[in-house]
């Protein structure tokens, strides 16, 4: 490469070092969020709008941002973190990275959706769901309750997910309700019929549609976005658990400010705005989930959330979810 | 031609320049153990446990074979698109190192979709009455896909050594009547020793550290072991431990490597004459065919995917775009790296290639051990002592460039130590014997005569750079979208048509620095 390139480069990276350092007016709120940019966004600059707050959104992996801060240790530039996954505030948590919310937040949401500590907040809902191919399953053939996927008769025919997005979550739920053996039993049961693994929900929905096996044990709104990018005919539909069966464990996604944040009122005003009513239905509209308030209603499509049985469990307690993650090696889910 | 190595005393500020690239490169490392020492004696018995030695198995069985395949397969495709009269040979090259352009994050997935059960191949062969594919899971599927997409590091190393390769030795090999066949085996192929074992290297380093492909085809190798432990624990020590061996088999690998390349030096001595092309006569056709059989797994396959995500889309109405600044972004942090990668893998070759003694050797060496760990260990690695001392620098481009170099630079250094073993010396000692001091030199003399090689490394960062994922989520100044976040943002939520398009268009620009860096080398050689 000929010199005068390389030193116009160099400039370049000078000049990119330059602004970058030297901001100026109004601070930024800084947002980590673990969740789609396209479904998100748009709120996001709502917010802005509406408040005048400037913010920054670092968009990422929820797990990869989490990592993130805890590696970033004091000099974390981030305010507040969104997650769609409350194993990764719970590990903000444990290392006390998380500072407890106001009340006046926290009251609006039900208790068994925010953390016990006051430490964070669920922002929106997911239930668990089989979802089956619609070519060779009858959803009226399908049991009612998730415990009997362990029949013989789903040999090599289910998909699960075990590392992340709500399966283990699913166990501790099952540890807490019907006690250690009975999940290991399950477990040790599950195993045998060899179910199929899936790196990811997509995946795991995509296998489902393309015959290569008959049912997956998923979150519910993973189903909408390929609904809507491949019409009706896409084959695959989500079998709700919605007569109290722990199959239908309720999962939150969810939000906590940074112990190390510097703009607490801002943040604080930032969370409470997702929990406004107009941010509720948004959530329901655009990403098909549960409102975490009353008076919001959900999509047309999903059962109402008093049919889902909700087992009042701290989901984002690392301890339980340590535990789950031991069975699961145990019983060979997990490698 | 293989002459003695040469004492050959280089002046300090090299060596120095050298020790601070080696340091800056070991961080991830560093950070492996400094994360995996926290954890005690739990290391003994993570890494005991049979679920560890056989992930540990399977990684040393797919690395293995991942590699020789990628060696069987590049040479080859090298000779025929570089020294042999394939119809539009140059466009080949281009398309050839297009599977260097298929994010990791993608690429499982495209192949899962494409050649797995209920997938677009066995849509296709249905009406011939087959009704079920060879199954993609497993060892069988994992190789496959591994291999149709990493031969390029090796490729693109093969072609930037043959096209430097004298003629004269060659044409001295067909006068004293040894055969084309003869000739490539005598004469060429000892001569691609570096490019082959560099290539090796990068493919095998690169086994070892991917994730996205071997997770959806459930070969479970020591890297998805690494990311379950952050991903169900958020635990960073035991994902660490898990990393351990990973630095152990690079450690093998790399030493394995010094054995193989040997002390060896490769240039000409005399005036270069311009390279002939070997007609290939009845096998034209035969070669392209071969080409295209490489093509179709690591090209073809994602390609077809990805406009079949675009054609369906657009069909439902979903929205597509692609904002400029993305395109602008990329290839703004992309081409900063590979400079600065180009420009870092300097001193580490200058030191390992003309200085006497195992110092510079063991400090390029050194330089590749990183390049076995998870990405996300990786991005993790930088996140951890950028933000903790140098945090007002955390999250800026010019950070963004440092960690790149670092995550890449050994791609750009195999290329440029292969170039420094073609420059001969004689010509460097006669302009300092003339009294051009060693700088002027260099610039004069040496560079020049490295430049077609070392711009082959530096595209190589240019084109991974591209599709980084995890380095750049991290540490990227905010708002900063590149292709790879982009592309990552929307398939992670099941957009496939919103992806479709920003990963054509990487495609395409890939393929095109391909093509203007074969341009600007048949200029300078011309």
């Amino acid at each position: 490469m000929r010199r005068p390139t390389i030193i116009l480069l160099l400039l370049t990276a000078a000049l990119g070092l330059a602004t970058a350092s030297c901001g100026g007016g109004e601070e930024p709120l800084t947002i980590y969020a673990g969740r789609s940019q396209t479904l998100i966004q748009p709120l996001l600059e709502q917010f802005s709008k509406d408040t005048g707050i400037p913010i920054k959104v670092r968009y990422g992996d929820g797990i990869d941002l989490a990592l993130g801060i805890l590696e970033e240790g004091r000099n974390s530039p981030a305010d507040v973190y969104l997650t769609q996954d409350v194993g990764a505030l719970g590990a903000l948590q444990a290392e006390n990275r998380l500072q407890p919310l106001p009340s006046k937040i926290l009251e609006q949401v039900p208790v068994a959706f925010r953390s016990p500590d006051g430490l964070w907040v669920g922002l929106s809902g997911r239930a668990r769901v089989m979802v089956y191919n619609t070519d060779t399953i009858d959803p009226k053939t399908l049991p009612p309750s998730v415990l009997d996927y362990t029949n013989t008769q789903w040999r090599g025919r289910l998909g699960i997910v075990p590392r992340s997005d709500g399966f283990p979550e699913f166990v501790t739920a099952l540890r807490l309700v019907k006690g250690e053996e009975f999940a290991k039993k399950w477990l040790t049961d599950l195993k045998a019929l060899s179910p199929r693994t899936f790196p990811n929900n997509i995946a795991a929905l995509q296998a489902v549609a393309n015959g290569e096996i008959d049912v997956a044990f998923l979150n519910h709104y993973y189903l909408y976005r390929f609904l809507d990018e491949r019409g009706e005919g896409f084959k695959a539909r989500n079998y709700f658990f919605d007569n109290g069966d722990i199959g239908g464990v309720f999962l939150v996604s969810g939000a906590g400010i940074l112990d190390t944040s510097k703009h607490r009122e801002a943040a604080e005003r930032f969370i409470a705005y997702l929990l406004e009513k107009q941010s509720q239905q948004y959530f329901a509209d655009q990403t098909k989930e549960y409102p975490m308030i009353a008076g919001v209603k959900g999509d047309s499509k999903l059962p109402p959330l008093e049919s889902l049985k909700t087992p009042a469990i701290d989901l984002s307690n690392l301890q339980d979810l340590k535990g789950s993650l031991e069975l699961m090696r145990q019983t060979g889910i997990l490698p | 031609m293989p002459v003695e190595r040469r004492g050959h005393r280089g002046p300090t500020p090299v060596v120095l320049l050298a020790a601070i690239v080696t340091a800056a490169v070991l961080l991830p490392p560093a950070y492996l153990v400094l994360r995996a020492a926290g954890e005690g004696s739990a290391i003994v018995q993570a890494l005991s446990a049979r679920s560890t030695l056989a992930a540990l198995g399977r990684t040393v069985l797919l690395t293995t074979t991942v590699t020789t395949t990628c060696v069987v397969v590049a040479v080859p495709l090298g000779w025929l698109t570089t020294r042999t009269n394939l119809p539009g040979a140059r466009a080949w090259t281009a398309v050839l190192a297009l599977p260097l352009a298929v994010p990791s994050f993608v690429g499982g997935f495209v192949m899962v979709s494409a050649l797995g059960p209920g997938g677009m191949l066995q849509d296709l062969l249905e009406p011939l009455g087959v009704e079920r594919v060879p199954s993609i899971y497993g060892f069988w599927g994992a190789w496959l896909v591994l291999s149709a997409l990493s031969y390029p590091y090796l490729y693109l190393q093969v072609c930037a050594a043959l096209r430097r390769e004298d003629p004269a030795l060659h044409e001295a090999a067909r006068s004293l009547g040894r055969s084309a066949h003869q000739t490539f085996f005598e004469v060429t192929l000892p001569q691609l020793r570096p490019a082959i074992s560099a290539g090796g290297v990068l493919v095998a380093l690169y086994v070892l550290s991917e994730f996205g492909a071997v997770s959806m085809l459930r070969y479970d190798t020591l890297t998805p072991l690494v990311y379950i432990q952050y991903t169900t624990q958020f635990d960073r020590g035991a994902a660490a431990v898990m990393g351990l061996p990973l630095l152990v088999l690079a450690a093998l690998i790399i030493g394995g490597d010094a054995f193989t390349r040997g002390p060896a030096r490769y240039y000409a001595r005399a005036q270069r004459a311009p390279q002939q092309r070997v007609p290939l006569g009845r096998w034209r056709w035969p070669a392209v065919a071969a080409c295209v059989l490489v093509l179709s797994v690591g090209v073809i396959v994602p390609v077809t995917v990805i406009l079949y995500w675009l054609a369906r889309g657009l069909q439902e109405g979903a929205r597509t775009g692609l904002p400029f600044e993305v395109v602008t972004n990329t290839a703004q942090a992309a081409g900063l790296a590979a400079v600065a990668a180009g420009l870092a893998s300097l001193p580490l070759a200058w030191v390992a290639v003309r200085h006497r003694g195992w110092g510079g050797a063991m400090m390029e060496r050194a330089a590749y051990a990183g390049q076995a760990l998870p990405a996300i260990t990786i991005a993790l690695a930088l996140v951890f002592f950028v933000a903790r001392y140098a945090s007002p620098l955390y999250q800026t481009l010019g950070v963004l460039v440092f960690a790149y170099a670092v995550r890449f630079l050994p791609e750009a250094l195999g290329a440029t130590r292969t170039a420094l073993l073609q420059v001969n010396p004689n010509g460097e000692e006669a302009a300092r014997s003339l009294g051009v001091g060693a700088l002027r030199t260099f610039a004069r003399v040496t560079a020049p005569q490295m430049a077609p090689s070392v711009s082959a490394g530096m595209l190589l960062v240019f084109l991974t750079v591209m599709k980084e994922l995890p380095i750049t989520l991290l540490l990227s100044p905010i708002g900063f979208d590149t292709f790879a976040t982009t592309i990552w943002s929307a398939t992670s939520e099941a957009f496939f048509a919103q992806a479709a398009l920003p990963a054509l268009v990487l495609m395409l620009c890939s393929g095109l620095a391909v093509l203007v860096m074969l341009r600007r080398e048949e200029v300078t050689l011309a």
